[in-house]
């Protein structure tokens, strides 16, 4: 019995120094003076966000380090990870990198520190108002614009002379082909990117969702219009078969199989289709993203990263010097080259960087970035967010001759989803 | 003797007081069970009553200057909302289809396992290795297996190139519960041969004896013989299916109306951040889990311990 206790309490205490010796490894280093500091972003393939970790601990002759901390791709599953660890106050988050729609959330939770002033011109000097935008939160900046990203329009000029300027001319034309090579790609599926659909179609038309983060605006006229396209698109032969189940992976993957006539997607998709599929490169076309209305201009969708600082950081200071090198122009010139995301800083549009990585079309994402439509800015996103998806998927559901039932709908889910009423 | 003293029988009580023995081999039982009750309590009690606590308040994480007791008014929403019913209906489905085909294969299994002469250790393990996969890397599989561009199901004779198998309820669903089906058959199927190897052979050769053929035995003597394995291998499995996560979650995340209460309850709670309606929904989840076992233990009395003193 006893030499079971003092085994027993032998494993406990190696358990203890284990545990003790984990979290000595992570934290600050005192000894030499380097901080460490934990970026937690989302992974990119081609290892740009490492590469402008390493270049800023080297510039900070010492100061600080960077450790990488890679979230998953896919949006909302890296958002979970992330307040999961910030609602337990996790003080191992220095650096946040957030997807555009995520600053008003975190910022109302308390979660993010308020860029100081000085460092608030820093990084924002330059960048698009759009961009800026989706930083800021009751006037106060949360975030430092990192890269951006919109949507253009991808069309076959083997198949198409000239691209359509809205939805409507688009289908007709598709349809005209048939869905043996005029198929159109979009992002469908129930998730963040049918929300993004939805919001650019609703810009793009005249409409917004809330005219304030805790108020409805969905003026009726822009968002049948809007409701319109989608109900079109959705019964049409021409829809991809998996439209209901699509986004940004299969609608690329769509369009390099070749028969796909027309597709909305981001700037990765021409690089990806470099790759993979070079007969569909050569005749791969851009064009602005299509308009609902011919006399309104398109606001396309907008993505991107922002940076911002964990209020339970331990090196506050530091972490915003990090982000701010993280963030700054020389790091959006190599996210760029290395992973082809657009920059935030209008100049730096005339770099041959940018150039290079978008052949022909830099012009055109820095107009259509200029132009975008951002997802509203409200604490409640993922409530306005889930009430969209609920209300419009899928798309086929919607009659585009009659889309006042799911106007309604719509608009009595969006009045529950900004109050946080109800299951959603 | 009544219905109730019978049952009380069947618990090792009797009316009128029990025996001597009776009451020290009770007391030791409870001093057995005590420290797995104590570790139950510590890591169950807690975290469940502090899900009811929680499920009381408007609490909200983004929000966190506001909210307070908010009384029953959770639980008001979740029961008034359509989409509660929607989904229960949904979790429903998906259990009572899965559960009967899997008692259906597990008993067909558990009899050719039962019945093996050779190689039965390697019969029994090959079994059981879709059971050892975790549910998460059998559902990105089965997932792969039915997607239009990764997958060979669209390669097979008879079925459409460009079926999305996703993109409609019936066929989500269809997919969803066969790979619920071939995973936890096994663990049926195990069950089901427990019962079967406590049937004393010798009934079956008298019953030979007496000209009864297979399906005679089967039906006569194997099925009423192995009625409690068979109800608590069902009780088992209800509870484990109603509660449905993994395999919805990675294949349509709810989409296409597929969603099971459990997503519904995960959309409150961590994407929606709002803890007081996210627990409400899970106090609900655990009251169905509770209804599901008690209508198991009495509709079908259930016994989870047989031959136990002074029972039957």
């Amino acid at each position: 019995m006893r030499r079971a206790v003092t085994r027993a309490s032998l494993a406990f205490g190696a358990a203890l120094c284990a545990l003790t010796l984990m979290v000595g490894c992570g934290g600050s280093d005192d000894e030499g003076g380097t901080t460490e500091l934990n970026w937690f972003v989302q992974i990119q393939p081609g290892g740009s966000f490492q590469e402008v970790a390493k270049r800023c601990g080297e510039e900070s002759d010492g100061s600080y380090e960077i450790n990488f901390e890679l979230l998953p791709t896919d949006a909302s599953q890296a958002r979970e990870q992330l307040v999961r660890r910030l609602g337990a106050e996790d003080s191992t988050i220095d650096i946040l990198g957030m997807d555009v729609v995520w600053t008003a959330e975190f910022a109302n939770a308390g979660w993010l520190k308020e860029w100081p002033g000085d460092r608030e011109r820093e990084v924002t000097k330059d960048v698009f108002d759009t961009v800026i935008e989706t930083a800021r939160f009751e006037d106060k900046l949360y975030g430092a614009p990192f890269n951006s990203n919109t949507q253009l329009l991808w069309y076959r000029t083997d198949e198409i002379e000239e691209p359509p300027t809205t939805w409507d001319e688009m289908i007709d034309e598709a349809e005209k082909i048939g869905p043996d090579g005029g198929l159109i790609q979009v992002q469908a599926n129930q998730y963040e990117g049918f929300t993004a659909w939805f919001n650019a179609l609703l810009e793009s038309a005249g409409g917004q969702m809330l005219s304030d983060p805790e108020t409805v605006d969905l003026p009726e006229e822009p968002t049948d219009e809007a409701l319109e396209v989608m109900g079109r698109l959705g019964n049409s032969p021409v829809a991809a078969p998996d439209i209901d189940t699509s986004n940004e992976d299969t609608a690329r993957l769509g369009f390099e199989a070749g028969d796909s006539a027309f597709m909305v997607n981001y700037t990765f998709a021409y690089a990806s289709a470099g790759e993979n599929a070079p007969d569909v490169l050569k005749n791969m076309g851009f064009a602005p993203y299509p308009r609902v209305v011919e006399s309104e201009p398109s606001r396309p969708p907008l993505g991107g990263f922002n940076l911002g600082v964990s209020n339970y950081s331990d090196n506050p200071d530091l972490a915003f010097e990090a982000a701010a090198c993280l963030a700054g122009p020389e790091s959006q010139l190599t996210a760029t080259e290395l992973d082809g995301l657009p920059p935030s800083n209008e100049t730096l549009y005339s770099d041959k960087a940018v150039k290079t990585a978008y052949p022909g079309f830099a012009r055109l994402v820095q107009r259509s970035i200029a132009d975008a439509g951002p997802r509203p800015q409200t604490a409640a996103y993922q409530d306005v967010s889930l009430a969209i998806q609920r209300s419009l998927h899928p798309p086929s559901k919607i009659d585009p001759d009659d889309v006042t039932p799911i106007f309604d709908e719509l608009l009595s889910n969006l009045e529950d989803a900004v109050k946080r009423e109800g299951l959603l | 003797m009544s219905a109730e003293a019978g049952r009380l029988k069947r618990f090792g009580f009797r009316r009128g007081g029990t025996t001597e023995r009776g009451r020290s081999e009770r007391r030791l039982g409870w001093m057995l069970c005590a420290p797995a009750v104590i570790a139950m309590l510590l890591v169950t009690a807690y975290p469940i009553g502090y899900a009811i606590v929680l499920s009381l308040q408007d609490l909200d994480l983004r929000f966190p200057e506001e909210g307070g007791f908010v009384g029953l008014s959770n639980y008001g929403a979740v029961l008034s909302s359509e989409l509660w019913w929607q989904d229960l209906f949904n979790t429903a489905f998906v259990t009572v289809i899965s559960v009967a085909i899997e008692l259906a294969l597990g008993m067909a299994i558990a009899l050719v396992m039962f019945r093996a002469i050779f190689g039965r250790g390697v019969i029994r393990t090959a079994v059981l290795i879709p059971y050892g996969i975790v549910t998460v890397v059998a559902a990105f599989s089965w997932f792969f297996a039915f997607s239009p561009d990764t997958g060979f199901v669209n390669h097979l004779p008879l079925i459409a190139e460009d079926k999305a198998w996703f993109g409609d309820r019936f066929s989500s669903f269809a997919v969803i519960i066969m790979a619920e089906v071939w995973k936890t058959t096994p663990f049926m199927a195990l069950l089901l041969l427990a019962g079967l190897t406590t049937i004393d052979a010798g009934l079956y050769e008298a019953a030979k004896v007496d000209g009864a053929n297979a399906v005679q035995r089967f039906f006569r003597i194997t099925l009423p013989l192995m009625k409690p394995a068979i109800l608590v291998a069902l009780l088992f499995r209800t509870l484990d299916a109603f509660r449905v996560f993994d395999t919805i979650f990675i294949m349509t995340r709810g989409a296409q109306d597929t969603e099971s209460v459990s997503i519904l309850g995960f959309n409150q709670l961590i994407s929606r951040l709002n803890l007081g309606l996210g627990s409400a929904v899970s106090v609900m989840i655990f009251f169905c889990v509770l209804i599901i076992a008690f209508l198991f233990v009495r509709g079908f009395g259930v016994r989870m311990a047989e031959g136990r003193p002074g029972g039957s």
